[in-house]
C-alpha cells in the first residue's frame, strides 16, 4: 500500500515536474525529434478510419490528379508573380500536406527539395503552436518560415504554409516555397559565404504566423521588410506566396464538396502508404551489396582544405542504408555545413528526379530509406554552425547518392531511368548585390546556377547545361530582362567552354562561359560559392571519366566599355583568347578559386566562369568516332584533343574519319594500357599510405579506418561522434602572417632592421 | 548463369568470379574486389583535362590539381580496356567499391532470365519520336 502511493507520489511528482518544464520553457529551439526523421507520420485513428473507407482507386487517382493540378497552377501562379528572380526560373514550388504534415504532393515543376523539407516547420507548428494559447491555429492563417535549422535547405529560401480546415476540423495543409535570394545577411543575396555563425546569415524565421485571415500582418511585414536589403521584393512575394496557398486551398475545398473530408484523407494517407511499398518493392529488386564512395570538396569558399564526404551503401533485401560516417567534421565559423534535412533532401532529389522520377513527388519516395550521420560533421551540421552555404555539402550528398545507387542500378532488369553518371553540382553562377542603376537596393543572383551539365547517360551524350541537379525542369531565365534591372552585362552568355567537358564513351554534357562586367553604377559587387577549381566534386561512371575542375578569372584594372569603342577587336569571347593572349596590355589578369566573397567591382572588370560538365561513361576508346568529330563541329573539343582522349584519326580539313587508322591506334593504345599499368597489389603497396599528405589540410575518415576524423593535420585527430569544434582562422590573417615571415627574412637578409620592433 | 554487374563487368554464378564482359577474361572472385584483378595506371590529370589557361601564369588551369587529387585508371590485363576510373585523394586507398553478396545474388537471380543486354528503362526519345511522325 505504502510502495503504492509512493509510486502515485513520484507519478505525481513526474507529471508536476514535465507541466513546470513546459509551461516555463523559455526558447523552442529546433526540435531535434522532428529535424532528426523523415519519415512519414504514423497513422492516426482517423487516416486509418478514412483509408479503410474509401477503397475505390480511380476516386483516389481522380483525387490525387486534381491535387497534382492545383500544384501545378499554384506553381505557375509562384512562377508568373514571384518577384525574386528564382521564382521567374522555377527556383519555387508548392506542396500538399497531410494533416500530420507529410507532404504528398509536390508540383511537377520546381524544387522538390523545398516541399520535401517543409514537413519540418509544419510538425513544429503541429506540436508547438495549435495547443499555445498566445498562438492557436484557425482557419485563414498563414505562416512563414526560412530557417533551415527547423527545416528547408537554406535561409534565402522562405515558405509560407496554410492549415486547411473543414467545418472547423484540420484535414490538411499547404505550402508554398521560393527562392528568395535577399535575406538581410552579412553579404547581399542571401547565401553568404562569409557567415562565420548562425547570427551571419540574416532572417531567422522559426515558424511564426503572418497571415490572419487571410491578410498579411502589416506590423510583422514592416519588421521584415526592414531586415532585408529589398523591401518590396520581401513584400511582393509573401503576398504571392499567399496567394498561391489559397488558390491551393480553393482546389481543395472543391475536393471537400465533391468528395468529403475523409476520401481526401484516405487519399494523402494512401498515396504516401502506396508509394513506399513500392520503394520498397523497387530497392527489392537492387542486387544486396555494399557500394563505397565519396566526394571531396576543395575549399571551404574562403580557403582550400580538403572535406570528405563519405558513403558507404548498403543494399539488404529491402532495406537500403546510407552510411555517411567518415565524414568530416562541422566547419564551425564556415557557411559550408548542412543541417541533416538538407542533406537527406538533396538524396531524395537524387531518387526522385534521376532514379524513380515516375514516382508521385512527395516524401513518401525518400522515407523509407534509412541514413545513418556522424554528429556535429559537415553533414548533420549543429545547431551552432551556419549553414548558409551548406548547397557545397548537400550537393555532394546528392553525387555520393548518385555515383553509389549508379552502381546498383545497372544489373536491375527494370529500370525507370536510364543509368546516369553524375551530373555536375555547383552553382556556377554570380550572386550579386548593390545599388542598382535604378537606384534601388538588390541582392541577388544570376539564373546560370540552373545551367548544370547533365551526366552521359548509358546509351547517350549527357545534355550540356540542362537543369539544375535540384530540379528537373527549371529555366535559365532570360539574361537581356534581368539587365533592364541590374547594372552589369554578361558579355559572353551560354557559349559552352571548349575542352572542358568529361570525356567518355559518352562525354558529360558541358557547361558555358559567362563573362561579366558592371556598367552603371559604381556601388555594385558580385561573389561566386563553388568548389572544385582544384578537385573535381564529382566522377565519372564505368571508365568515363569526371569533369577537370573550374576556376574564377579576372581582369582588373581595365574598363571593357571604353575598350570596346576605342579598340573592339580585343574584345575577345572565351576565358582561354582572354587569360592566354591578355589583350589588354595594362590590365591585370589573375586566377582564383570559386569561393569568392562579396567584392565591389569597378566599371568594366572582367569576372569570368564556366558552368562545369557532367561525369563521362565508359571506356573513351568505344566512342563513336562520329560523336568526336560532330564535338569537333560544335567547337566543344579541339582537333588535338579529339586524337588525344579518343584516338580518333581524321582529315583535318573534311574531318573524315579515317576507320582502319582509328582502330590500329586504338588496339595500340589497349596494348599500351596492358605495359603502363601495373598490377593492384603493386601499386597498393607504393601508392598508398597511412596518413594524408602533409602539406594539405585534410578533413574526415583516412582510408577504410572510420574510428577517428582529422580536422586539418595529421596531429588533429577527433572522435567522430564528438569532434568538438573546428575553426579556420581568417585567410587574410593567414596571408598576413605569411608575409610578415617573407618580410623578415628578406630583412635578415639584407640587414634592414624593422622601423618600430616592439611586439 | 551470369549477371551483368556494370557496363564492363559480369559475375558468373555458376564459377562465382568477376569476367570482363568485352574479352570474357575471368578477373577474380565475385566475393572479393574486382579491381585487385585488374591493372592500375596513375593518370597526370593534365593528359585528362587540359590546361585552358597557361599553368606558368596562372595557379588555376581548368585542370585539376594533381597534388590534390588522383587519377586511377584500371584496365583489363587481357584487353585493355578501361573498366573503371576512380578520382581518389592522393596517397587514399582505392575503394573496394562493389562488394557484392554473392549467395543473395544467386538466390535473387534463381527467379529471373538471364540478361545479355542491359535493359535501359523507358524509351523516353523513341515516344518522342513516334509522337512527332504520327503529326
Amino acid at each position: 500500500m505504502n510502495d503504492k502511493l509512493s509510486a502515485e507520489a513520484v507519478l505525481e511528482d513526474k507529471e508536476l515536474v514535465a507541466k513546470f518544464l513546459k509551461e516555463t520553457t523559455l526558447f523552442l529551439g529546433p526540435d531535434p525529434e522532428i529535424m532528426k526523421s523523415h519519415d512519414i507520420m504514423p497513422i492516426t485513428d482517423y487516416e486509418a478510419e478514412s483509408v479503410k473507407k474509401f477503397t475505390d482507386p480511380h476516386q483516389m487517382a481522380s483525387i490525387r490528379d486534381r491535387m497534382q493540378s492545383a500544384c501545378d497552377e499554384s506553381y505557375e501562379m509562384l512562377e508568373q508573380m514571384g518577384a525574386a528572380p528564382g521564382a521567374k526560373w522555377g527556383d519555387v514550388i508548392t506542396g500538399i500536406y497531410s494533416a500530420s504534415g507529410d507532404l504528398t504532393i509536390g508540383s511537377a515543376g520546381g524544387v522538390l527539395i523545398f516541399s520535401v523539407l517543409v514537413h519540418h516547420p509544419i510538425k513544429f507548428i503541429i506540436k508547438n503552436w495549435i495547443n499555445e494559447p498566445t498562438v492557436g491555429l484557425r482557419q485563414g492563417d498563414g505562416f512563414i518560415h526560412n530557417d533551415s535549422r527547423y527545416g528547408n535547405v537554406h535561409n534565402t529560401d522562405q515558405s509560407m504554409i496554410m492549415p486547411i480546415f473543414h467545418e472547423g476540423e484540420l484535414v490538411c495543409w499547404v505550402a508554398s516555397t521560393v527562392h528568395e535570394g535577399e535575406n538581410g545577411a552579412i553579404e547581399p543575396g542571401g547565401m553568404p559565404s562569409m557567415a562565420e555563425s548562425p547570427f551571419d546569415e540574416g532572417l531567422k524565421m522559426s515558424p511564426f504566423r503572418v497571415v490572419e485571415n487571410y491578410e498579411l500582418k502589416k506590423d510583422l511585414l514592416t519588421f521584415l521588410q526592414n531586415s532585408v536589403r529589398e523591401p518590396k521584393l520581401q513584400y511582393e512575394d509573401m503576398k504571392v506566396k499567399l496567394f498561391a496557398c489559397m488558390r491551393l486551398e480553393k482546389r481543395i475545398r472543391e475536393v471537400l464538396a465533391i468528395d468529403g473530408p475523409q476520401a481526401l484523407t484516405a487519399c494523402l494517407r494512401s498515396t504516401n502508404d502506396n508509394v513506399m511499398a513500392e520503394v520498397r518493392r523497387r530497392i527489392k529488386e537492387w542486387p544486396d551489396m555494399t557500394v563505397r564512395t565519396y566526394c571531396t570538396m576543395d575549399s571551404t569558399l574562403r580557403e582550400n582544405a580538403l572535406i570528405k564526404l563519405n558513403c558507404i551503401l548498403t543494399k539488404k533485401g529491402d532495406r537500403l542504408i546510407f552510411d555517411l560516417r567518415g565524414s568530416s567534421p562541422e566547419i564551425t565559423n564556415r557557411a559550408i555545413n548542412t543541417a541533416l534535412p538538407g542533406c537527406k533532401g538533396m538524396m531524395s532529389q537524387a531518387f526522385l528526379n534521376h532514379i524513380w522520377p515516375d514516382l508521385p513527388r512527395g516524401q513518401a519516395g525518400f522515407a523509407p530509406i534509412e541514413v545513418v550521420t556522424p554528429p556535429c560533421s559537415i553533414v548533420d551540421g549543429s545547431v551552432n554552425a551556419p549553414n548558409s552555404q551548406s548547397l557545397m555539402s548537400i550537393f555532394l550528398s546528392f553525387t555520393i547518392a548518385q555515383q553509389a545507387a549508379a552502381k546498383f542500378l545497372y544489373s536491375v532488369p527494370v529500370k525507370y531511368t536510364r543509368v546516369v553518371a553524375p551530373w555536375f553540382n555547383m552553382i556556377c553562377t554570380y550572386i550579386w548585390g548593390g545599388v542598382s542603376q535604378h537606384g534601388e537596393m538588390l541582392g541577388n543572383l544570376c539564373a546560370d546556377l540552373n545551367g548544370m551539365g547533365g551526366g552521359a547517360r548509358m546509351d547517350l551524350d549527357g545534355e550540356h547545361a540542362l537543369a539544375p541537379i535540384f530540379a528537373s525542369m527549371a529555366d535559365i531565365g532570360e539574361q537581356e530582362m534581368n539587365e533592364e534591372d541590374v547594372p552589369f552585362l554578361q558579355l559572353v552568355s551560354k557559349k559552352m567552354t571548349r575542352n572542358t567537358q568529361a570525356p567518355g564513351k559518352y562525354r558529360g554534357g558541358m557547361g558555358y562561359t559567362q563573362m561579366v562586367a558592371t556598367k552603371d553604377s559604381d556601388q555594385w559587387g558580385f561573389m561566386t560559392t563553388c568548389v572544385g577549381s582544384k578537385v573535381p566534386p564529382l566522377s565519372g561512371l564505368f571508365g568515363g571519366y569526371a569533369p577537370g575542375a573550374y576556376p574564377l578569372c579576372k581582369v582588373t584594372g581595365v574598363d571593357v566599355y571604353e575598350e570596346m569603342l576605342k579598340n573592339p577587336e580585343k574584345f575577345k569571347h572565351s576565358i582561354e583568347e582572354t587569360m592566354n593572349e591578355r589583350p589588354y596590355e595594362d590590365a591585370n589578369y589573375t586566377s582564383h578559386h570559386m569561393g569568392m566573397g562579396f567584392s565591389i567591382s569597378k566599371r568594366g572588370e572582367l569576372y569570368m566562369i564556366s558552368q562545369g560538365s557532367g561525369g563521362g561513361y565508359g571506356d573513351p576508346l568505344e566512342r563513336d568516332p562520329a560523336l568526336a568529330i560532330k564535338d569537333i563541329e560544335e567547337n566543344l573539343t579541339t582537333r588535338d584533343w579529339v586524337r588525344k582522349l579518343y584516338k580518333v584519326e581524321f582529315d583535318d580539313e573534311t574531318l573524315i574519319v579515317d576507320e582502319a587508322a582509328t582502330k590500329k591506334l586504338r588496339d595500340a593504345y589497349r596494348e599500351q594500357r596492358k605495359k603502363q599499368g601495373v598490377p593492384y597489389a603493386e601499386f597498393i603497396k607504393k601508392h598508398v599510405k597511412d596518413v594524408p599528405p602533409k602539406d594539405i589540410p585534410f578533413y574526415g575518415s583516412w582510408n577504410s579506418d572510420l574510428s577517428f576524423v582529422y580536422a586539418g593535420s595529421n596531429d588533429d585527430k577527433r572522435d567522430p561522434n564528438n569532434p568538438g569544434a573546428v575553426y579556420f582562422e581568417h585567410p587574410k590573417d593567414v596571408e598576413i602572417r605569411k608575409l610578415e615571415e617573407e618580410l623578415e627574412e628578406v630583412r635578415k637578409a639584407s640587414g634592414i632592421e624593422a622601423k618600430d620592433k616592439r611586439t | 548463369m551470369k549477371v551483368l554487374m556494370t557496363e564492363y563487368l559480369r559475375i558468373d554464378l555458376d564459377t562465382e568470379n568477376w569476367e570482363c564482359r568485352v574479352c570474357d577474361h575471368v578477373i577474380n572472385s565475385a566475393r572479393g574486389n574486382y579491381k585487385e584483378g585488374l591493372l592500375v595506371y596513375n593518370r597526370d590529370p593534365a593528359d585528362i583535362h587540359p590546361h585552358v589557361i597557361d599553368p606558368e601564369k596562372y595557379k588555376f588551369t581548368f585542370c585539376p590539381d594533381k597534388d590534390w587529387v588522383n587519377i586511377l585508371e584500371y584496365y583489363c590485363p587481357s584487353c585493355g580496356t578501361q573498366i573503371e576510373v576512380e578520382n581518389t585523394l592522393p596517397n587514399h586507398e582505392p575503394l573496394y567499391d562493389m562488394e557484392v553478396d554473392v549467395d543473395a545474388l544467386k538466390e535473387q537471380w534463381s527467379h529471373r532470365e538471364e540478361i545479355t543486354e542491359a535493359t535501359k528503362g523507358p524509351d523516353v526519345l523513341g515516344e518522342v519520336e513516334r509522337h512527332r511522325h504520327r503529326h
